[in-house]
């Protein structure tokens, strides 16, 4: 039986995070699942072996697109990072400090709430406002 | 497990997801002073009092010793109690669509309106001065004929700009008068929310709590709302039939510059 995706006590786990962690050990296998369907593809000589692999590789791009949709959706920051260097041109390094500075900073100004914290999540208005 | 005891309660996550949305829900259009005053926090429960970083002195200092204390405003502790009935959280858990959570959306509204009068118009009690009664400037009449709103919130615009406040600036109007402005046409049918809007360059707020009208500079430091514990739903304790709950925040809420505002009075 496999619990690894479980760093904690899965029982200490609310369910939000313990699906969160599934989600995330979702994406991890989506992502190897698209790297060794790229392996194959590359040594495998059979063109009609080879046309499988990559409709089973497209498979696993959209389980994997559909993974991180789902967590960016559960994680503001995460999403608002995201946004700044995914679909971009242009350096991706760049735009990775760029957007995590914006966001992180962002987030303090809106009142973010602290980590572990249960409450709403409200903080500031002012931007709804503005 | 937090103070606010969430562990405790007979309540699925399922539940807290439905209720915490709900409050999320109500508490917004009416937690109006958020949206004007800057929001500094939240600095968790733990978190007792603002800094503001002056000293007092201490009068029966020991011999040959100064002696100073620090000032400090306490935050203070809000709760708007609620119930909700267990057959409700049950069906909740069933799939149903239409649970009733009136006694939830009472509290939010209880809470909001008690949030943005503390900060409008102060609350001596707990040693808060409100932006209203703060106000160096002259209180502008209203009155009752709204067509003439444009030229009191116009006059308050150039009070603020005359002692070198610049915008942007909002507005805050009281239920009542931002109803009267929305139901009002000024000569040749533009809508005098438009005008307004136009005169004071930034947003106008329906502010339950508020008393008249105030226009105020955003942001900039000058009006300081201090987050505890942001807006959370604890738990009380339950029987067969019902849990109760409560919506809980502790702030603290400062003027920095008593001269960014100008309040219009019913």
């Amino acid at each position: 039986m496999g619990f690894d995706q479980y760093h904690e006590p899965p029982a200490e786990l609310p369910d939000r995070t313990r699906t969160f962690a599934r989600l995330c050990t979702s994406l991890t296998e989506e992502a190897e699942a698209i790297g060794w369907y790229e392996q194959r593809m590359a040594v495998e000589q059979d063109r009609d072996a080879v046309a499988i692999m990559r409709d089973a590789q497209g498979e696993e791009f959209k389980h994997f697109c559909m993974d991180l949709e789902f967590l960016l959706r559960r994680t503001p920051l995460w999403r608002e990072i995201a946004q700044g260097i995914l679909f971009t041109e242009g350096d991706i390094v760049e735009h990775g400090e760029e957007s995590e500075e914006e966001a992180v900073e962002g987030e303090a100004a809106k009142g973010a709430p602290l980590a572990g914290s249960e409450s709403l999540g409200i903080g500031s208005l002012q931007e709804v406002a503005l | 497990m937090s103070h606010l005891l969430r562990g405790q309660a007979p309540i699925t996550e399922a539940g807290w997801t439905l209720l915490d949305d709900e409050a999320r829900e109500r508490l917004g259009p009416a937690l109006a002073a958020r949206k004007l005053v800057d929001f500094k926090g939240p600095r968790g429960w733990e978190h007792s009092a603002t800094n503001l970083g002056r000293v007092e002195s201490v009068g029966d200092a020991p011999k040959g010793v100064d002696a100073t204390q620090r000032r400090v405003l306490p935050l203070v502790e809000m709760r708007a109690p609620f119930s909700v009935a267990r057959s409700e959280l049950a069906d909740a858990d069933r799939g149903a669509d239409d649970v009733d959570l009136e006694e939830l959306d009472q509290a939010a509204h209880r809470l909001a309106v008690a949030e943005n009068a503390a900060v409008f118009h102060g609350w001596a009690a707990v040693g808060v001065s409100g932006i209203a009664e703060s106000s160096p400037h002259d209180p502008i009449k209203l009155g009752k004929d709204c067509e003439r709103y444009p030229r009191h919130v116009a006059k308050a615009v150039d009070a603020l700009r005359g002692v070198g406040i610049d915008g942007p600036y909002g507005l805050a109007l009281s239920p009542k008068a931002h109803t009267d402005v929305l139901e009002t046409s000024q000569h040749g049918g533009y809508p005098l929310m438009g005008h307004l809007r136009e005169i004071v360059g930034g947003p106008l707020i329906w502010a339950p709590g508020l008393e008249g009208a105030i226009v105020l500079r955003v942001g900039g430091g000058h009006f300081l709302f201090e987050s505890g514990e942001d807006l959370s739903i604890g738990y009380l304790d339950h029987d067969a039939e019902a849990v109760r709950l409560c919506l809980e925040e502790s702030f603290s809420f400062r003027v920095a510059t008593p001269e960014a505002a100008v309040a219009l009075t019913p």
